[in-house]
This record gives C-alpha cells, structure tokens and sequence, in this order.
C-alpha cells in the first residue's frame, strides 16, 4: 500500500445493491482514490429481487444473479473485503473499525447497511421449518426448504410473502398465506391493487386469510402448525415469516447521526455529517408528504449515483419518479410514484378480467401509477409523474384514450 | 461462450465473451459497459436496457413481443431495430451480434 494517498479513500459499508452500486458509480464518475467495499455477506453485490421471484425456484446458481463478474472489483481496483463486520465509526478520527480491531480511515463514508428480516418471536418461533427471506444465504436454505414441503405457510401478506407464495403454488405446494391486516399490501400498495392481488391469488387456490393473527408456532423440533388468535390450528410443513424489515441503522446511531427507523438524509443522499452518506435500504429520504424508507433498487441506484456525483464534484442526477415491480404467476406489477392516503384512484381495465392499472390522483396531479400486465400504461404514468402533467380522471379511465396523447404538450 | 459486440454511446466498442444463457443485457452490465442500467435486473420493467440490433441481425434476434413493445414504444431514440436487451438471450447462434446503445 502507498503511504501517501492524494485522495482519501472512499469506505462503503455494505456491499449489496445500494453499496455495489456506489463502488461502480464512483468509478464511472472518474473517482481514482483508494474504494474500499466491505460486506457482511459470503458473497459480492448481487441481484436481490430475484430470490423471491425465479431465482428460488430455477436451477440457477449464485454466480447468476451477481451483478458484476468477480474480475471486476480487481480491474477497477475496488477492494471488495466479504464476510468484514464493521463494529463502529468514529466520526471525529474519520475511522471505521472492524471486527478483530483494524481501522480503516475515510476521507469520505458510504452507509449502505441495508435492512434485516423483522422478527416474529411468537411461541415457537425458535423451532425448525421457519425461515425468513433477505440474502442468499436465506434463499438458499428456504430453496431447499421448498423441495421437501407439501404445504407451505406465509406469514405476512407483501410483497415478498406474496411473490414466494406465487413461487410455492407454481411448484404444486398447497399454499396458505396469513396476513394480520384486513387487506394486502396495507404499506405499499392501494386497495384497488391489493384486491386485485388477492383475487390471483384465491383464483389460483392459495388458502389466502385476511384478519389472521399468528399467536404461536406448534411442533416438538421441526414446525408442524400454526395457531391463530381464534384458536384455529393450522398444519403445516414450512413456516415463511415476511413480516417487513428493520433499517440497520446501529452503527449510524452509535454514531451519533440522526436515525429515525433507518439513517436520516437529505435529498442528496447526505446525512449531517458533510463525510457521511447513506444510501438504499437504510437510508429515510424527504419526499414531498414527509420521510420515507424505501426497500427497491431503483432508491439504491439513484441515491448511489447522487453520491458518486457529490463525491466527484459532477452534476448531480435528474432525479426520477420511485419505481417498483413485482412478478407473481404471470402477473408483473409494475408502480411509481410514492402510494399515499387520500388520493381519488381512477381505475382503467377493459372489462373485469387482464389488465389492470390504477391511476392514483391529487386534483389534477397524478402522484401514482400500479400497472399490472399494463406495461404501457406503467411507462405513461411515470413519463406524466416525472413531467408534472396535468391529467383528467375521464381521459385515464377510458380505454380507448392512447395514453401517449396525453404526453404531448398542448 | 460468445462473442458480443457493444457500441457503446461515446463510440467505444467492447467485444466481450458472454456466458450463452444469459441475456445480452448482462453481458454489458457483468462487465460495466457503458449506457445499460438494467435497473430492473432483468425483468422487463424498466426500459433502461435498450439496445440498437445491427440490421443484418435483426432476423436472427426477432422482433419483441408485445410487453416488450409496450415498453419500447415509450423509450427514447427508439428505431425499427429497436430491443430490450434483457429479453435477447445469448446463444451461439448469435456469435458476432453487434448491438449499439442509444444515448439515455
């Protein structure tokens, strides 16, 4: 190693979507000093989605889903240091410090911890045959999981419950998916789409049940049921918790940076310590109607390139309209913009059966588009979203009306 | 393995060698080339693969199918041999294939 640096080195805690991201973004931005990249994990940045989609039930291995080929890291002189636990960081010294005691200095610092599966510590939930699902170690072992169970439970009913429930019935499981709430999808998604949601998935014969409270997990060593809050047992082979997630933010907060569920930053991706980032998963970022957490890659990409661009002294990024997808039997869902309560939705679907999108509106403000199968109308939605224009429910609602019209300008 | 050919949008050309199977989005992405985000990973969602096929391949490639062409008919610089990458997997048949991509 060089003694002396002519530029301080870039440190990224976390080598997922989000930090992979910022390790690549730096680089094209023309970034030369040293970048380290630390992970948890066994494995480089990979594609996360997948490993409730096609990935959990294909063949594919690992090395599939990456998104940079190994050799990579070693070309752009990025030091991508796997299964590296970051124990503190010393903001006044510019130090982080791993497991085992080394330090490493920063001229500048990338948080990008990301989050963890939210725990469900019910009666039970220590026992065998219940997994969670949030890395490749997780997905593996549920992949296995899968290949022995007859009868499959998901506790929770988001998105990733319900995109591994797709995943199940595909294979010829008996699938049945409990959610506490009176609804799917109550966080994320409008009632309009969780209804449509539910109906795929009851025409599809996963037992779904609204309203279910989980009070216990059953079985000797290995899960064998599941007891709800009316006393009804349920039986079962395998037990999948996705409850939603916990913003790792400890070692921010240890820290002494603000943190409110997950790290607190600007729009920029700043947060008030002018060394420090935080980008993706764990990063609470200000939208127009408060601060939001969002869980997608399209967050993690678009805050990893503001932060390359600070760090380089470019021209920040046009900032786009939030987007997220999601793939279940043959559906793909398609969203942008943020969901919010009090929007009038304008629903536009030729007849009761394929496409479906609803347009969520403020006055004359689209603030959110939910396409499934409507691919068209997802790309219209978002072009009116990011150009500010003005729609009128009549126009949205109407089939007939080429929604790429409405796009020119008056 | 087989060989593609990617322009990238400053002019630059990359012949890399992709693992048949995957698609000619990941070749460019495995390998950071320029211009293709694929910030979808693959799933035909978001239109920030977008390619131009070298005319005299595009009937070996094929035309995109119609969600593909949903998607397309909203990107920008869009041609008649216009495709999402993602939905292009490589086989040897398509040893050679030359894609350039368009300005974002």
């Amino acid at each position: 190693m060089s003694k002396h640096t002519l530029v301080s080195p870039v440190v990224i805690i976390g080598a997922g979507h989000a930090g992979g991201a910022a390790a690549f973004e730096l680089r094209r931005a023309g970034f030369a000093g040293p970048v380290v990249l630390l992970g948890a994990e066994a494995h480089g940045p990979y594609q996360r989605p997948p490993l409730s989609k096609a990935w959990l039930k294909g063949d594919a291995s690992p090395e599939d889903i990456w998104l940079r080929d190994q050799a990579w890291y070693a070309e752009a002189d990025v030091e991508l240091r796997l299964k590296t636990q970051v124990v503190a960081i010393d903001r006044q010294e510019q130090v982080v410090t791993l497991e085992g005691g080394e330090a490493l200095p920063y001229g500048q610092l990338i948080l990008a911890t990301g989050v963890r599966s939210r725990p469900l510590p019910l009666p039970g939930h220590a026992l065998a045959g219940i997994y969670q699902l949030r890395d490749l170690s997780d997905a593996e072992a549920l992949k296995a999981a899968l290949a022995q169970a007859e009868t499959v439970t998901l506790v929770g009913g988001g998105y990733i419950g319900l995109e591994v429930a797709a995943v199940a019935r595909s294979q010829g499981k008996a699938v049945r998916v409990l959610e506490a709430d009176n609804r799917l999808m109550r966080r994320t998604a409008s009632a309009e789409l969780a209804a449509h949601m539910a109906r795929v998935h009851s025409q599809r014969d996963v037992d779904l049940r609204l309203g279910a409270q989980v009070v216990s997990f059953d079985g000797t060593d290995h899960v064998e049921g599941v007891t709800l809050a009316n006393g009804e047992t349920l039986p079962t082979d395998l037990v999948i918790v996705a409850v939603g997630a916990v913003a790792n933010d400890d070692l921010a907060r240890d820290a002494g940076l603000a943190c409110d569920q997950g790290v607190v930053v600007d729009a920029q991706a700043r947060t008030e310590d002018p060394h420090i980032f935080a980008i993706g998963d764990v990063a609470v970022r200000p939208f127009d109607t408060g601060p939001v957490r969002l869980e997608s890659v399209h967050n993690a990409l678009e805050q990893a390139k503001q932060v390359a661009a600070h760090i380089t002294g470019r021209p920040l990024p046009r900032l786009s309209a939030p987007w997220f997808w999601s793939d279940q039997y043959d559906q793909k869902i398609q969203i942008a913009g943020l969901m919010r309560p009090g929007l009038r939705p304008v629903v536009r679907q030729d007849g009761q059966q394929g496409p479906l999108s609803v347009f969520h509106l403020a006055g004359q403000q689209l603030v959110c588009v939910e396409a499934v199968n409507a691919p068209a109308d997802y790309m219209a939605g978002k072009l009116m979203l990011e150009k500010g224009v003005p729609v009128r429910a009549d126009q949205l609602a109407d089939v007939g009306q080429d929604l790429r019209t409405l796009l020119q300008p008056a | 393995m087989t060989k593609i050919i990617y322009h990238d949008p400053q002019g630059k050309t990359h012949d890399i060698d992709v693992k048949p199977g995957q698609s000619v989005m990941e070749g460019a992405v495995r390998h950071a080339i320029p211009g293709i985000d694929a910030d979808c990973g693959g799933a035909c969602a978001c239109a920030t693969c977008h390619v131009h096929i070298k005319p005299d391949w595009w009937d070996k490639v094929g035309a995109p199918n119609p969600m593909e062409q949903s998607m397309l008919d909203f990107a920008d610089n869009v041609t008649e041999h216009s495709r999402l990458s993602c939905q292009i997997t490589v086989s040897e048949a398509l040893e050679g294939l030359e894609v350039t991509i368009p300005e974002a």
